[in-house]
């Protein structure tokens, strides 16, 4: 049986028929049956093909985070510089001088698992429209990946193919990626994370929105053309995955990172002149999501005359138009007798613009296709309708807390535990990796990661010489043991990365990785780490401005570690001062700030010396936080101290050892060989260097010197940590399966 | 001075050329749209780093037949001196302005990082304030197809001379000779696969050697 169009206006049009709409395919398509009765309700009759489609991927987990809503209501979202929270394409921040930082992480998890290339550098096409669709020039780009166990073998597939997806996108695009992070974890063996963050630069008074659309205005379709790619790739990622999930391969979208070069500079270009009204990009759920956004924003309806999309292939229907993802799109609304004005700008760089329709005041969203209706719906319910679930949560249970006594150092003592430690492969260095991205491009970056804690890149401003710091953070072996603590410490080790490069920490974006909301003890580590998040980005004034939630982290039932990522952006006012990580000099004085390292449980030195993840996640002390943070950029205004590196996994002498390696150049330490000194992962802590010791509140650790890193008692040469530290990955990277 | 930098679709470096200039000039250079036709009288024309077109059939291959290099390439062999870096230096290989080709990285790895780069010889119209032997350090590369490859002959007639600008101290992608940037025989065409324009501004953290170069070139 199939189903005609609403109304049938038949003219010389091709016989084109919808399948019949049934319960049994609204279920296939991913709704529930409570949601499909929702859906026929709202319509006052049952749905047609285009429609169910429509409702469907709106109402997925992916467009309508109906699982976390409530959840994410609870988080902090304003400051006196916050100039846009959550609930636009980004977050936007004043940064003095009429400048704006307009910021957002998303992630790219499941299409990079079934198709790790075009999974991952669709993921960071999608994340700088976000930015550019906001007026933004993308100038930094950051990635956050989790990959699983490194003996897995689709592993290292995996990382290739992330990785030049990713170097591929933003080097074509010429935005430097300048940080990022990368661990490995049998959890995400079925289910990599890739996680992408943008950040652009706009004048404040050049910020475009979502909202603003008014009845009788121009719809405008601008980008490259639709194909049959990615339908469905929203409900797509709003499932568990099993071994049939590679077969969804079609879903997966292809990125043209020249085409979207194109898009970026032609959209900056329109809007230097008075043309659009409100812009939105097409990301998930393609034309539908954006049109539906543009409509609800604007309080207006819109009709589209689907026959003038730009379509790359033949015979595409109605519903294969509206759910395709296709790449580098944009939807706009233009000021009434603009139109000339902006098709020459697309006509310039050779991009397809076409008027695909127009709003009106009906609230509804209309879309004609080969004569006929196939969708008519009210727009205010498929919205406002959306489901939200509070769905049961249970309470992580807390961990026993373990005696570092338990856990002495190996008979070889503190340096044969380093090595182990640092030979990790979290800890190693990822060199292999970001040497395929640009991150010099723009010519404004200073440091980028494994130079300073946060990167730097300079923004431009006549008459100052300001930078941004930022750097993306999660521990996600805290947040598995525990999630309210382990929600503080991103926040806490983000601020502090910030901190220590010499910036002003001022908002964060957050993605939210989680396995299935459905089951009661995912659902409670979702609660608990938004728990703790929420309370340390309050402590520290350091609120969330946009994000993005990933559920369904899940294989054959195996749910990934809860990993809530957090990407953070500060400003320096004089880049001069910004601080690197490594030894400038010898004979400096090493020094720490914050207290002593006591915690061994969920270390990695429990992990890599004892191959046990036991024990409670640190404490974190919100207030020390502040208080150390706000002293570690005093000392850096003041121009005290030369070097600083905040102290987290691996403990104090991982962090020593990072800057000896960086640098070359040894330290005579004065410490007893304790576990517990060495390789506890306190919090709040930060080592420095400095000439000027006295002048500093801090526990003198010793001095740089020499090539060695020498204990009272023995010694080991930087060279060698160096060697374990870089050889690591490219030797992975480079074996014959 | 009078600098003009070709802007194709695609091109990314455009900005951090005529940072490096203006650095050095004190003046913006002009930025020249691939399509128009008509290049003024320039006293150097500058191809920057990108990916024009999106290298989708050889790197700079399209670019290479743009509106705007028929005047370009009609300059440079007038003598018009004429700078290209990374992909500009890719455009030349196309347009055979300059002997050779460029292939992929040995590695077949997109690479970015910072390299040496030794000054073979400065016998051009671009290197006069440099000495030959020198180094210039912490000098960055960002390419995917930097491999230099020329036949032995042609290496012998660009050794012979004279036209081996720079060479790299490691070489990074199994260039030939490790040669890292050529000139023309007359010395007038400048073209090579690092960017010395990304080390001629103090927040880049480089030793600022680029910068060397750039006030050679507008001396």
């Amino acid at each position: 049986m199939t189903q005609t169009a609403l109304d049938t206006n038949e003219q010389n049009h091709p016989a084109f028929t919808e399948p019949a709409v049934t319960e049994a395919l609204g279920k296939e398509f991913g709704l529930n049956t409570e949601e499909y009765n929702l859906v026929s309700d709202i319509l006052g009759r049952a749905p047609t093909f285009t429609e169910l489609g429509i409702f469907s991927v709106m109402w997925s987990e992916h467009c309508s985070y109906k699982s976390s809503r409530i959840h994410l209501a609870k988080l902090p979202t304003k400051a006196p510089w916050v100039i846009q929270g959550p609930g636009e394409n980004a977050g936007v921040i004043d940064i003095g001088d009429n400048q704006a930082l307009i910021f957002k992480m998303e992630s790219h998890n499941h299409p990079s698992y079934i198709e790790p290339y075009n999974g991952a550098a669709t993921g960071v096409g999608g994340i700088m429209r976000d930015i550019f669709t906001m007026g933004a020039r993308p100038i930094a780009n950051l990635n956050a990946l989790r990959f699983g166990d490194p003996k897995h073998p689709k592993t290292r597939r995996i990382v290739k193919g992330v990785v030049k997806g990713i170097g591929d996108y933003g080097n074509c695009m010429g935005v430097p990626t300048v940080a990022g992070e990368t661990n490995f974890h049998p959890s995400y063996n079925g289910n990599p994370l890739v996680n992408a963050m943008c950040i652009g630069l706009a004048d404040q008074d050049k910020i475009f929105y979502s909202t603003g659309a008014q009845p009788d205005m121009p719809v405008v379709y601008v980008g490259a053309k639709t194909g049959r790619d990615g339908i469905h790739g929203a409900t797509m990622a709003s499932t568990e995955f099993d071994d049939a999930s590679e077969e969804k391969r079609p879903t997966v979208q292809v990125g043209d990172p020249f085409t979207e070069k194109l898009l970026l500079e032609a959209c900056l270009e329109l809007m230097q002149q008075d043309a659009i009204v409100s812009i939105q990009d097409m990301g998930a759920a393609g034309l539908t999501s954006s049109s539906v956004e543009i409509a609800d924003k604007g309080g207006i309806g819109v009709t589209l005359d689907l026959d003038q999309v730009p379509q790359r292939e033949e015979q595409m229907s109605p519903y294969e138009l509206m759910l395709s993802e296709s790449q580098e799109r944009m939807l706009m609304i233009l000021k009434p007798g603009s139109e000339e004005k902006a098709k020459a700008v697309f006509d310039k760089w050779d991009l397809d613009f076409a008027i695909i329709g127009s709003t009106n005041d009906t609230q509804r969203l209309k879309l004609n296709m080969y004569g006929k209706t196939w969708c008519d719906i009210p727009v205010p319910p498929l919205v406002d309708k959306a489901p939200k679930y509070d769905r049961p949560h249970v309470e992580t249970p807390k961990r026993d807390a373990i005696n570092a006594d338990d856990y002495p150092l190996p008979e070889g003592g503190a340096f044969e535990a380093l090595k182990k430690v640092m030979d990790c492969p979290d800890m190693v260095s990822k060199r292999w990796i970001w040497e395929q991205y640009d991150s010099l491009v723009r010519g404004e970056t200073k440091y980028m990661s494994e130079q300073s804690d946060a990167a730097i890149v300079r923004v431009p401003c006549a008459g100052k010489n300001k930078a941004l710091a930022t750097s993306s953070d999660c521990t996600p072996r805290y947040c598995f043991a525990d999630p309210y603590e382990g929600g503080k410490q991103i926040v806490a080790e983000s601020y502090r990365n910030l901190c220590a490069s010499g910036a002003t920490p001022l908002a964060v974006t957050n993605n939210l990785n989680f396995g299935n909301p459905e089951k009661p003890e995912i659902m409670g580590q979702f609660v608990g780490a938004l728990k703790g998040m929420g309370e340390a980005c309050t402590a520290l004034d350091y609120p969330v401005i946009s994000g993005n939630v990933s559920l369904y982290n899940e294989t054959n039932g195996q749910a990934i570690l809860p990993t809530p990522v957090i990407g953070g952006v500060g400003i320096i006012e004089d880049i001069t001062k910004a601080m690197p990580l490594a030894f400038q000099a010898e004979d400096e004085t090493i020094m720490l700030i914050g207290a002593d390292g006591t915690h061994l449980g969920q270390s990695l030195y429990l992990r890599e010396v004892f191959g046990e993840e036991k024990g409670s996640a640190p404490h974190v002390d919100l207030e020390t936080e502040r208080q150390n943070g706000e002293y570690i950029r005093s000392l850096i205004d003041q121009g005290l101290i030369t070097a600083c590196h905040d102290i987290s996994d691996g403990g104090l002498l991982c962090a020593l050892a990072d800057m000896a390696i960086a640098s070359g150049i040894g330290a005579e330490l004065d410490l007893a060989e304790s576990a517990a000194l060495l390789f506890g992962e306190d919090q709040a802590r930060y080592v420095i260097t400095t000439a000027q010791p006295s002048k500093i509140e801090g526990t003198i650790l010793g001095k740089t010197k020499g090539t060695a890193l020498t204990l009272p008692n023995k010694a080991i040469q930087v060279s060698e940590l160096q060697s374990i530290h870089q050889n690591w990955l490219p030797d992975y990277m480079n074996k014959v399966k | 001075m009078n600098i003009k930098i070709i802007y194709f679709p695609g091109t990314n470096r455009e900005k951090d050329m005529a940072d490096a200039f203006e650095t050095v000039t004190g003046k913006r250079p002009d930025i020249v749209w691939h399509k128009e036709t008509d290049l003024g009288n320039p006293d150097l024309i500058v191809l920057p780093g990108g990916f024009s077109h999106g290298d989708y059939l050889r790197c700079g291959a399209m670019a290479a037949h743009s509106p705007i290099m028929r005047e370009v390439i009609k300059q440079a062999k007038d003598g018009t001196p004429l700078f290209a870096v990374c992909n500009g230096f890719q455009m030349l290989m196309e347009t055979e302005l300059l002997p050779g080709a460029l292939l992929h990285n040995n590695h077949l790895k997109f690479n970015c990082k910072k390299v040496g780069l030794n000054v073979q010889s400065n016998d051009n119209r671009f290197m006069t304030g440099l000495e030959a032997g020198e180094t210039l350090r912490d000098i960055p590369i960002a390419h995917g197809d930097g491999n230099y490859f020329i036949d032995p002959e042609g290496l012998k007639a660009i050794q012979d001379n004279n036209q081996i600008a720079f060479t790299y101290t490691e070489n990074p992608n199994g260039s030939t000779a490790d040669i890292a940037g050529i000139t023309n025989k007359r010395g007038t065409i400048l073209g090579m696969m690092p960017h010395p324009e990304n080390a001629t501004r103090d927040h880049q953290d480089t030793k600022l050697d680029g910068l060397k170069l750039f006030e050679s070139i507008i001396r």
